[in-house]
């Protein structure tokens, strides 16, 4: 049987792929950087998990506890989140959802891998001289006197920013001017939405937290002092600038993740989205507002009682867009025709731990609870259902979505279905603990903590090493499928967007023949299933 | 925290009127995000039941792609709703703020990693403890001496960072008399996690009395040993020194009387009562090799009985080993 | 006088035509534009909140700079970028030997820029008016030093970017001497001209809020 010339097997080395132009192989380049980055996080946080089981120093010292709770966070949120969805979906999906052969600017996008790259190389190195302790927040004056490597390390996030920022461009460009002649603004899938109104804040965010990042090293080593108190300036500076890009980051993340949702859902409920305009409207409406509102992180920061009110006001109406996406959603669920294999289960999981994690953005988002909670574990669940619970397994949702059409196999839906399930049981089961430890009043980043605290740690770490399992079995069946796994159709699915018209996996020039536009959400009962 | 038995499942134990009304709002937004996450996954589970695709439905029948009543009603009502939320946490937020104009200014002071307090009217000073009679507004003012801290009252639902080189100010009316944990909420380095502290309240009689007594009295009652074991606790020592021998900030105090120890300049030292009193009072003269020379000196804030106490307490260290 | 050869334009393979190419660098370019402006505002809000807490501290640090060289300086970079609209206008009419010339005179003008830069920064150093670490010169001022930390970081950051585009130049007219730029494809010189007009904007608010205010 001849085998099909595809992107994969087209050209063969090294230097194939360290040099390519087409944006699929650097979509896996991408996977290949993200997941490396991933394992690292998540090893950071099962030793977390496991210093917590009892209150007082069980395997490591305060000091490099604080190091495991920077480094897992840092390479959380700038390794992994942030680029997860645009760098391994956008990359792979994109053009092909809009009909292209590569997005605008192929080089450029190489350049964006390289600068990633450059960034966990840069932060990898960075633990072997000293690694930093600071909170991934950096705050100062904290990160200006302590004598671990700050400046590798924030060099290292700023090109990971200038990647975040290229793709952007890039994925603006592509989608502006690229799409075919029959796609017009309201005629293109929603996860197309998504990507431009997240290009959008990762133009004007992303170099926000660059200026911020070289000015600390200007701190570090020329005492410039702006954000020194004893130098005259102002610590507090240094939180408005940095939140003012952190904030737009997380729908940086969220954003292509709802984007994801929006396709999977009309594909696994056969049925046309609920309310297309709604929330290819809302996409850009959350865009422009979460730059107001980056100042409920400030709310106990000592700014005025007035500026934590505007804020205040604000971070309430930019969660009404938000929150509405998830009634559009169960409302294509109703009277739809429900398939539910694995992309949709993760999907499941996704609307209920994202509701939770909106929710309780709500209570942190009150001025009068935030007094009590800000600082605490009820923080740390809320960020994690959001940006673990939201983000992320929207991002497994799409990678289990497109992954036949990225590598022509079929995984195993039994051990996808098993995995789901133990995912969403051990994430609740770590995660509902911490809600329950900050209204307790358990504050966070700490390494040591009073007895009372310590069942309800306990009971967390347990959740924690469940999530851990679900990982690792994930990590098996998906590689395992990449050898064993069945042949992929080019439509597995039955989707209606673009890219289920090239094979799977795709030539380089992407399409056989020119795509023809289908109506976008139209499914045929003669689909297959 | 010091006496949980009044905890709710949640919450700890409010102290004031002002947290106990905080708490309603808590627990409204709490049962309401339980009502929303309950009806979603009923809906979701009802849906996949009744809607599972089959052979003979293999495409949804009903194509029903947007309804503008319905979703102008469902952005409308969402939006009333947060709203109103958002009024009644503004307008508790902004009685947990503005302090009283009768309150008792307090003077508290962060550095790594403790607590101090000065009382101006009493003309007192403590370190990890912060006495207040009860029923009286009581206004913070608070500055660090080096990194940015958190001051937070759990029982009192109020924090605030503290930073240095400013004022930042905090308020609150204790109305129950007992002992409550005070936590630094912003990360600050090393023993963050042990830079606690305690809210003592005391009744308005026993504050006079407290005020009126010098501390001589109330520390000549007590053994030495046993004063240097509680002063070990509420000075802060123990947010840098084990009483084993674990490594922390600071050498550990297990078997440390009387050992010998090289210091940062190569020279060696035993650590006799001489040692111990100037690494308590001078720290930074004598440090013990292979630790940061970090820890504030304690000249003025201990005074010499006090300081014996600690020193006889090392000793008992030593049996313990 | 026309080009004496022009080299062909080949449309990269991705795109559908050299319209669609040439719109789509435009629109990526500004983009970028966009992402360079807010890279340097923060740096102006930090002058802005700086000068709210000192404004006699800053009123005085301005008089210590040089004015006048800054003024020549603002004169220069206008300048280059009439120069640089009139080589995208040579370019655009297929004039490759005026579109070369004005490139040179462009990157003439950004080497006086950073050599009247280097005048300034060395008479800077030289009287100790640096950032705290290297701050020496006495002043009633205890927080002069803020001051220069942020008119260094302003400053180098701009230089930086007038350093970068001295480069693109550079590639520019070697491109151009060989006759790659003409009517039919010009997008590379109306590029680079975008961020020269930038670098130039950004030196506009500069000067004033640092030399004269």
């Amino acid at each position: 049987m001849k085998t099909e010339i595809n992107y994969l097997n087209c050209s063969k080395g090294l230097k194939s792929w360290l040099f390519t132009h087409d944006h699929k192989r650097i979509a896996i380049l991408y996977l290949i950087g993200i997941a490396i980055s991933f394992l690292l996080g998540g090893v950071f946080a099962m030793a977390i998990r496991l210093e917590l089981l009892t209150p007082d120093q069980l395997i490591v010292s305060s000091k490099v506890y604080n190091q495991l709770f920077t480094l897992h966070g840092a390479i959380m949120v700038l390794l992994v989140i942030i680029p997860a969805i645009p760098g391994i979906i956008g990359n792979f999906i994109l053009p092909l959802m809009v009909g292209a052969k590569d997005v605008a600017f192929p080089k450029l996008n190489l350049w964006s891998w390289y600068f990633y790259m450059a960034g966990v190389l840069l932060s990898l190195y960075h633990l072997s001289t000293g690694a930093v302790d600071t909170g991934w927040t950096f705050y100062t004056p904290y990160s200006i006197s302590t004598n671990t490597s700050v400046i590798t390390v924030v060099t290292g996030a700023f090109l990971v920013g200038m990647s975040s920022i290229l793709t952007g461009i890039n994925f603006l460009a592509t989608i502006h001017m690229m799409r075919i002649k029959e796609m017009g603004w309201f005629k293109m899938p929603l996860l197309l939405w998504a990507f431009y109104a997240t290009a959008v804040i990762q133009i004007i965010a992303t170099p926000v937290l660059g200026i911020t990042l070289l000015l600390l090293v200007m701190e570090r080593v020329a005492h410039i002092g702006i954000f020194d108190p004893a130098l005259g300036g102002d610590p507090v500076l240094f939180q408005h600038f940095f939140w003012f890009y952190s904030h737009p980051a997380v729908y940086i993340m969220v954003l292509p993740a709802m984007g994801v949702i929006s396709e999977i859902i009309p594909t696994f409920c056969r049925k046309k989205i609920f309310g297309y305009k709604f929330i290819a409207y809302s996409s850009i409406a959350i865009a422009l507002i979460s730059f107001l509102v980056w100042g409920h992180h400030l709310y106990v920061s000592g700014q005025s009682a007035f500026a934590s009110m505007a804020f205040g006001l604000l971070t309430f109406i930019v969660a009404v867009p938000s929150g509405i996406k998830v009634f559009n959603w169960i409302a294509t669920m109703y009277k739809g025709a429900i398939d539910l294999r694995s992309p949709f289960l993760y999907v499941l999981a996704f609307l209920v731990l994202f509701t939770i994690g909106g929710l309780t953005g709500i209570i942190n988002g009150t001025l009068s609870l935030d007094l009590h909670l800000h600082d605490t574990y009820f923080i740390v669940s809320h960020f994690h259902y959001t940006m673990m619970g939201g983000v992320l397994i929207a991002f497994i949702a799409g990678l289990h979505y497109w992954w036949p059409k990225m590598f022509g196999k079929m995984y195993s839906e039994r051990l996808a279905r098993i995995t789901c399930g133990l995912l969403f049981l051990g994430f609740n089961i770590t995660f509902i603990s911490q809600f329950i430890l900050g209204t307790r009043g358990m504050p966070r980043r700490y390494h040591n903590y009073l007895p009372e605290f310590q069942s309800l740690h306990i009971i967390s770490s347990i959740g924690a090493f469940i999530v851990g399992l679900a990982f690792f079995m994930m990590l098996y069946y998906l590689i395992d499928s990449l050898f064993r796994g069945k042949k992929a159709p080019n439509n597995p699915w039955g989707g209606t967007t673009l890219e289920w018209q090239a094979s799977s996996p795709p030539v380089t020039e992407n399409f056989d023949q020119t795509p023809e536009m289908r109506e976008l959400y139209k499914y045929k009962s003669k689909d297959e299933l | 925290m010091k006496d949980n038995t009044l905890d709710s499942f949640w919450l700890p134990e409010p102290i004031s009127k002002i947290a106990l009304h905080s708490d309603k709002l808590f627990y409204v937004e709490l049962w309401g995000t339980c009502l929303i996450l309950f009806a979603i996954v009923a809906l979701l589970i009802y849906f996949i039941c009744k809607y599972r695709i089959t052979s003979k439905r293999r495409v949804a029948c009903n194509q029903n792609d947007h309804n503008n009543k319905l979703e102008i009603a469902w952005t409308i009502i969402p939006t009333i709703v947060v709203l109103i939320l958002f009024f009644w946490g503004a307008k508790d937020f902004l009685s947990l703020s503005i302090p009283p104009k009768n309150s008792m200014e307090i003077k508290v002071t962060a550095k790594k990693w403790m607590w101090t307090f000065e009382y101006p009217k009493a003309n007192k000073q403590t370190v990890g403890e912060l006495v207040v009679p009860i029923n009286h507004p009581i206004k913070l003012i608070m500055s660090s001496q080096d990194v940015i801290h958190g001051f937070y009252l759990p029982n009192l639902r109020i924090k605030r960072d503290v930073l240095p080189n400013r004022y930042t100010v905090l308020w609150f009316q204790a109305e129950k008399i007992g002992e409550f944990q005070i936590f630094c909420a912003e990360y600050c380095g090393d023993a963050h996690s042990n830079m606690l502290a305690t809210l003592k309240v005391l009744s308005t009689d026993d504050y006079n009395k407290w005020v009126k007594q010098s501390e001589e009295n109330v520390i000549n009652e007590i053994p030495l040993n046993e004063l240097g074991r509680k002063l070990y606790k509420s000075k802060g020592c123990s947010a840098c020194h084990s009483t084993g021998i674990s490594k922390m900030s600071g050498p550990g105090w297990g078997g440390l009387f009387m050992s010998k120890k090289q210091l940062e300049n190569g020279d060696d030292v035993v650590a006799d009562e001489n040692y111990l009193r100037e690494s308590i009072v001078n720290p930074a003269d004598k440090i013990v090799k292979g630790y940061p020379s970090i820890m504030p000196t304690y000249s003025g804030m201990l005074n010499d009985r006090e300081i014996d106490a600690i020193i006889e307490y090392i000793k008992t260290l030593n049996e313990q080993k | 006088m026309s080009s004496t050869f022009t080299k062909k334009h080949h449309v990269a393979h991705h795109f559908e035509n050299a319209d669609q190419e040439f719109k789509t660098c435009k629109v990526g370019m500004w983009a970028f534009i966009v992402q360079e402006v807010l890279f340097f505002s923060a740096l102006f809000v930090a002058y802005a909140v700086f000068r709210g807490f000192y404004p006699d501290m800053f009123e005085h640090a301005s008089s210590l700079l040089n004015w006048k060289l800054g003024f020549i300086n603002t004169i220069v970079l206008i300048f280059s970028s009439y120069t640089m609209v009139k080589a995208v206008k040579s370019a655009q009419l297929s004039k490759q030997k005026s579109c070369v010339n004005y490139l040179i005179i462009t990157f003439i003008c950004a080497g006086i820029f950073m050599v009247i830069k280097y005048f300034e920064y060395t008479a800077k150093i030289h009287h100790g008016l640096m950032p705290a670490e290297w701050f020496f010169a006495s002043s009633e001022y205890p927080t002069l030093h803020l001051f220069f930390g942020l008119y260094f970081t302003m400053t180098g950051l701009h230089g930086l970017h007038i350093i970068v585009g001295m480069g693109l130049i550079i590639w520019l007219i070697k491109r151009a001497k060989k006759g790659e730029f003409h009517k039919e494809y010009f997008t590379p010189v109306e590029m680079v001209g975008l961020y020269w007009h930038l670098v130039d904007i950004v030196w506009i608010f500069i000067y004033p809020l640092l030399y004269l205010l």
